[in-house]
């Protein structure tokens, strides 16, 4: 029963994780979705009748136009108190100079001179205060979020309703200059357009003197009627020097030339608009919410004055009030999906500026506002349950009754201005009420969440720690471990769910699982608090030993630099090297490489370890060149991030079907099917070094037999891939019947092998004949069916032991070779034979989905495993009673190959990255409507390497044993080996190695050294996300942070998942193997009875 | 041990550090625009150069290491050409690990190198000078308790640390700070001086705070 409850245990830490990745997530990542429905003239938003004349101007929609043309210049990061005008300061205030005020002289000298012909707003900005997002909030007026679920995670491509597809769709020309962002977010939507690169943040004037050079001829030359001008110097002097440095004050006195240059020019029919996207802090920068970030300054200026009497001060506006205002000025639809409200003092009933007639323009405007606004209320809650039913079913009472309102002051002319402004604060009203639900649950970050979750991880990562070191301590007991902190959790959950029912609010389930996780932890933090205090030295409370803290430390120290994240390609193997080089340099320092004669006696003092070594010194150093070596040569397969344009990804990550040059791709696919052979065979190999190969078991019949035909497989499908346009026309419907068949076959090979593997893990040759009437005289001082575990556990070494004299007289009876028998036999090995023959199985439909080149790069994770496995099996030593333990050094290694392998299989932590195409592997023509084959398909692509190192985990353990039969091989001569245990002192100079079967002498500290080994992994993994989630929310000001810092917490979470899932299958594996061993050998027990 | 001992010591490895400081302040006299970053490998040959003599002439005054037996002329040729193997074998073998930690193949290789051949002066020649040509000896002296004298265990501490250095001068790289001394192997070379500079000022230090402790067997 302990081993269920090692895996039980497992679950539960790996709960406590993905709650704590639940709330956190929650709280950092906004969604939304995102709907594709459009806007039309034919089509208005709502029942009743347009304005008067909507219909009659041509180029009209919803409402007449007032402008036929537009200029709109962006300067990024055009904070509100940079155009802010400076009125001639108070006396007795000493005067404020700063570099950022008053630059602006022109937009102060219009707002003077020609007070009905401008106007200057604050807008503010909805966070993430980031270009790109607000770029989309500035042309669909909606309120964009990091994932905006639905979105083309390929592209940046805008999908909803926007400004520039409705002016498209009205035959409106567009000219843009500036920000390439915009080519991302607009492809081919412009009818001229000159792109600067935005990504050097530390150049100021590229983007500025560029559009300068075409600004004013193609103002000139008015083959336009939409101008768009992005300006970045502003943004790029914030980030460079800040605000507070004079190269700011160049930088905006040069806009506001622009401005005034503009200004100058424009024609009656034509608005000119300049707005800031976003502000930027103290420093410069910019992302987050604070005040200075989300403050903007927003200034018209049309030729034609505005009606109404100017503002005394400028007045506070959301930022997307820009689009609907914009969409009615110029006679479009309003977008779709917009929730800002229209400007309403903007509009005019005509040419008459008769109070009645620009009050009842007004109102019909904010109406159509209305009308859009509730539309697309309706159409999201029905798709999704986002907004809180309640406050949408009051905002839909209230919208009715303004309508009800607005139809009346129609029907009824004579009706006084008074009713027009009751409609118009009415209408107001729901406009605001909408935009709140909106932000509500879109555009918040919730630091409370943000804060439970790291906290909740912190714990988690905690209590792995601890219960690691629990775990191998004598005295330990499974049971009291599980039940106490579920028994907690439940009633925690219980609670919680008890009080939300009554209070009857909605059941949060990321809630439920937090509060269950946090019920479930309390004992735990109890316990480790009361022993605190008492006799505890520090070495226990930190187990892990200072070089490798340290170099876990580096490594989460990485994850707080944007520098260092995007080179984590280049980091991770750096660090793994050089944990490697260390482990090697650590075991000639502890004497362990070099035999004692060499360092002469006399400096050995007492205190060295007396353990002699077990390898010749050179075995070390060259197992550590080889891992370096294959290290390098995985990098060789190198994608870089956009972040670094001087970096050239690896022509190699290609496929072959886009090679040109018949030569030089047979060469390739020539390597690539002897990679895969190269592969089966050294697995086939180190079966056969080990005796797996012999016994008629399924499983083994299966590595013998379907192993050769999966690569076979494999091969022809890549044959068709890379060729599959040199085909006869009268064989394509072959090839592309085969290109369905084949990778289906493989995996499909796959998974039975898995299958017979788990229906029959032991795969000992057993010799009925002869040993049956042998193993009877030996068993003879044992008596009576075994009753216990215990009795179990005295019988089977025996049954172990003559089997391999068995085996061994046969062998000498056949041909006198005496040290062969010492590996020839599969019982040593039965737990490490099944891993590997899991992982291979594993590794091969994994593989399929990877371009053919990346094969190399699996053949050299194999090799890599291998070589560091043997390394760190030479500076483990066995201890033989137990407790078995696996050092921190292993775990952090193997965690760092496995993120050194996701980088060197071609992928990258961000989502243009991912490898897209395995979602058509098998399924050339696509999948229909289901999205979870694709899904799985392109997640097992990206997570591959994170799965195949959590199921290989309990390697780790088993390899020291494995060694053994080397190591003990050499040991034979020397005096005094280990005590054996105490059944069998007799025979102590026989002297064959157990190996794994050590393991099964004592069961109890199997499977403690299990539970530690998965709390281990769970701990360095979990550190891990900690280190993201920490960076993300501390960070979440930062520049890079949707760039950088979220994909990557996105990545390392999923990653995270998807190694405790593999991890919990690989000790799952392990158990199964044991009990099927056990099974095993009281079937070979009881017959010996009768 | 004595404590004139650790003040020989002391002033030998101010000696050793003096020279670093001469390999920056002499050339200029004799090169125009030289730099330490500019001209960063001419200044990398320099150091290496005066590095190598001072360690050469410690050697030949101090004797750490007095060999009894009188040895022939040919016997001291072939142990000089052997140490100058060693050397180049080094050199090599240190390019070779710098290459399978990430450094560039192709390009860069005579940074690679030089970079090679500094760490090497910090590391191999005073191997060279205090225990020969002897493969044994070293792995003996980097080894836990296998420091026989206060010399070996200064050779120890400045050897590790000058590796240290060099490890940890790799970190600003990937950084986007944009200064000149973030091109490699500029700040490696740079990482590995200061290391060996730190631990020739800290071996004499932690030699004397130690002494209690340090008790060497002599054979
Ligand atoms: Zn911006
Ligand atoms: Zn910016």
């Amino acid at each position: 029963m302990q081993k269920v409850s090692v895996l039980l245990f497992l679950t539960w830490v790996c709960f406590l994780f993905y709650a704590g990745i639940a709330l956190f997530t929650t709280g950092f990542l906004l969604t939304r979705l995102e709907l594709t429905n459009q806007s039309s003239c034919q089509e208005p938003p709502g029942p009743g009748s347009l304005p008067q004349g909507s219909h009659g101007k041509s180029g009209a929609c919803w409402m007449p136009s007032q402008f036929s043309r537009v200029v709109l210049v962006l300067i990024d990061a055009l904070r509100f108190d940079f155009a802010q005008p400076q009125h001639s300061h108070v006396p007795g205030e000493p005067p404020v100079s700063l570099p950022f005020l008053g630059k602006l002289g022109s937009l102060q000298r219009i707002l003077e001179s020609q007070p009905h012909h401008a106007r200057l707003y604050r807008s503010l900005v909805d966070p993430p205060t980031t270009t790109m997002q607000r770029l989309k909030a500035l042309t669909t007026g909606s309120l964009p979020t990091f994932i905006d679920a639905g979105s083309n995670f390929a592209s940046h491509a805008i999908v909803e309703d926007n400004l520039i597809k409705q002016l498209t769709s009205a035959g409106k020309r567009i000219v843009f200059m500036g920000d390439d962002t915009w080519k991302e977010l607009f492809p081919g939507a412009f009818s001229q357009a000159f792109f600067f690169s935005s990504f050097n943040v530390r150049d100021l004037h590229t983007v500025d003197n560029g559009i300068l050079e075409h600004l004013y001829p193609t103002m000139d030359n008015g083959e336009w009627d939409v101008l768009i001008a992005h300006f970045l110097g502003v943004d790029h002097c914030g980030h460079k020097h800040g605000p507070h440095h004079p190269e700011m004050a160049k930088k905006l006195s040069q806009m506001d030339q622009v401005i005034q240059g503009l200004v100058d020019r424009l024609e009656n029919d034509t608005l000119l608009v300049v707005a800031g996207d976003h502000g930027m802090t103290m420093n410069g920068d910019h992302g987050g919410d604070s005040e200075l970030e989300v403050s903007a300054a927003l200034f018209l200026y049309s030729p034609t004055a505005f009606p109404g009497a100017p503002p005394e001060e400028p007045e506070v506006i959301p930022q997307v009030s820009l689009v609907p205002t914009l969409a009615l000025l110029l006679g479009l639809p309003i977008p779709f999906g917009n929730i800002g409200e229209v400007m309403a003092g903007l509009f005019s009933g005509g040419s008459d500026s008769e109070p009645y007639s620009s009050a009842l323009a007004q109102a019909s405007a904010l109406h159509i506002n209305a009308q859009q606004v509730s539309r697309f209320l309706h159409t999201y809650s029905a798709a999704t349950q986002d907004l809180q039913v309640k406050e949408l079913r009051r905002l839909q009472n209230l919208f009715s009754k303004a309508s009800a309102g607005y139809q009346q002051a129609l029907q009824n002319p004579q009706g006084t201005e008074e009713t027009l402004r009751t409609v118009v604060a009415e209408l107001q009203q729901f406009l605001r009420g909408a935009r709140a639900i909106c932000i509500e649950s879109w555009a918040r970050f919730s630091l409370v969440r943000m804060a439970g979750g790291a906290a909740l991880l912190a714990a988690a990562c905690f209590l792995c720690l601890f219960a690691s070191q629990w775990a191998v301590s004598p005295g330990f007991f499974f049971r009291p471990l599980l039940l106490i902190p579920v028994a907690w959790g439940l009633t925690w959950a219980i609670l919680y769910a008890g009080l939300s029912a009554t209070t009857g609010s909605k059941l949060d389930s990321v809630i439920l699982g937090a509060v269950a996780a946090t019920g479930s932890l309390l004992p735990f933090l109890w316990k480790i608090w009361a022993g605190w205090g008492s006799r505890r030295p520090l070495a226990t409370l930190l187990p892990i030993p200072g070089p490798v803290l340290l170099f876990l430390l580096i490594r989460l120290a990485t994850f707080f630099s944007d520098s260092f994240v995007v080179a984590e390609a280049r980091s991770t193997p750096f660090l793994l090297g050089s944990l490697i080089l260390f482990l090697v340099a650590q075991l000639h320092w502890e004497g362990q490489l070099l035999p004692p004669k060499l360092l002469t006696v006399s400096r050995l003092s007492s205190s060295a370890p007396t353990c002699p070594p077990r390898h010749s010194g050179a075995y070390a150093l060259r197992l550590g060149i080889g891992l370096l070596l294959c290290t390098r040569l995985a990098g060789l397969f190198h994608r870089c991030p956009e972040e670094t344009p001087a970096c050239h990804s690896s022509p190699w990550l290609s496929p072959l079907a886009s090679m040109v040059g018949g030569q030089a791709k047979n060469l390739w696919y020539g390597t690539c099917v002897g990679s895969l052979v190269a592969l089966l065979g050294a697995v086939r190999l180190w079966l056969h070094h080990y005796s797996n190969l012999k016994s008629p078991e399924p499983p083994v019949l299966f590595v013998r037999w379907g192993l050769p035909l999966m690569v076979l497989g494999t091969a022809a499908y890549w044959a068709l891939a890379s060729g599959a346009d040199e085909a006869p026309p009268r064989l394509q419907a072959l090839v592309a019947g085969a290109s369905v068949v084949l990778p289906r076959a493989v995996a499909g090979l796959a998974a039975s092998g898995l299958i017979l593997l788990l229906w029959r893990p032991v795969t000992v040759l057993v010799k009925a004949g002869a040993g049956a009437s042998r193993t009877r005289t030996i068993l003879t001082p044992f008596s009576g069916p075994p009753m216990s575990q215990a009795d179990l556990d005295y019988v089977v070494p025996q049954i172990y032991r003559h089997m391999q004299e068995e085996f061994q007289g046969r062998l000498e009876r056949i041909k006198s070779q005496g040290p062969v028998t010492v590996a020839a036999y599969q019982l040593g090995s039965v737990y490490s034979a099944t891993m590997v023959t899991a992982l291979i199985l594993l590794a091969f439909p994994l593989l399929l989905l990877h371009v053919e080149r990346i094969s190399l790069v699996f053949l050299l994770l194999f090799l890599q495993s291998f070589l560091l496995l043997h390394l760190l099996a030479a500076g483990i030593p066995v201890t033989i009673p137990g407790p078995f333990t696996v050092p921190w050094q292993a775990v952090s290694a193997w965690a760092l190959l496995a993120t050194q392998t996701f980088y060197s299989t071609g992928h990258q932590p961000v989502f243009p990255a991912i490898h897209w195409h395995a979602a058509f592997v098998g399924f050339p023509e696509g999948h229909g409507s289901s999205t979870w084959v694709p899904a799985v398909l392109v997640g097992a692509n990206t997570f591959a390497s994170h799965l195949l190192f959590a199921v290989g985990c309990p390697l780790l353990l088993l390899w020291p044993f494995l060694c053994e039969s080397q190591g003990r091989r050499k040991r034979r001569q020397l005096p005094g080996g280990e005590a054996e245990t105490r059944v069998r002192p007799e025979e102590e100079e026989e002297e064959e190695p157990l190996m794994e079967m050590r393991l099964r002498d004592a069961p109890h500290h199997f499977n403690a050294a299990l539970l530690q080994l998965g709390l281990k992994y769970l701990f360095v993994l979990g550190v891990q996300i900690l280190a993201c989630a920490l960076a993300a929310s501390i960070l979440r000001r930062h520049l890079m942070v949707w760039k950088v810092f979220a994909p990557k917490f996105i990545f390392e979470a999923i990653g995270f998942i998807v190694s405790s899932v593999g991890l919990l299958l690989g000790i799952a594996l392990v158990m199964r193997v044991d009990g099927a061993l056990s099974s095993w050998f009281r079937k070979l027990v009881l017959p010996q009875q009768r | 041990m004595k404590d004139t001992d650790i003040k020989r010591l002391l002033y030998t490895n101010l000696l050793c550090i003096f020279s670093i400081f001469l390999s920056i302040f002499i050339p200029p006299f004799f090169l125009d625009n030289f730099s330490v970053l500019e001209t960063h490998l001419i200044w990398l040959c320099t150091c290496s150069t005066f590095v190598t003599a001072v360690n050469l002439l410690l050697y030949l005054v101090v004797k750490p290491n007095v060999s009894s037996k009188r040895s022939s002329l040919s016997h001291k040729v072939t142990r000089v050409l052997k140490c100058w193997i060693y050397f180049l074998m080094s050199c090599f073998f240190l390019h070779v690990i710098f290459v399978l930690y990430g450094a560039p193949l192709i390009e860069l290789v005579l940074e690679t190198f030089l970079f090679a051949v500094i760490l090497s002066t910090f590391t191999t020649v005073p191997c060279l000078c205090l225990l020969g040509p002897n493969l044994k000896a070293w792995l003996r002296v980097f080894s836990r308790n296998g420091v026989t004298s206060i010399w070996e265990n200064s050779l120890q501490i400045t050897t590790i640390s000058s590796f240290v250095g060099a490890w940890l001068g790799a970190f600003p790289i990937p950084l986007d700070w944009e200064r000149p001394w973030q091109v490699w192997p500029i700040s490696c070379t740079l990482g590995a001086t200061f290391g060996y500079v730190a631990g020739l000022v800290i071996s004499p230090l932690w030699i004397y705070w130690n002494r209690k402790q340090l008790t060497y067997k002599t054979n």
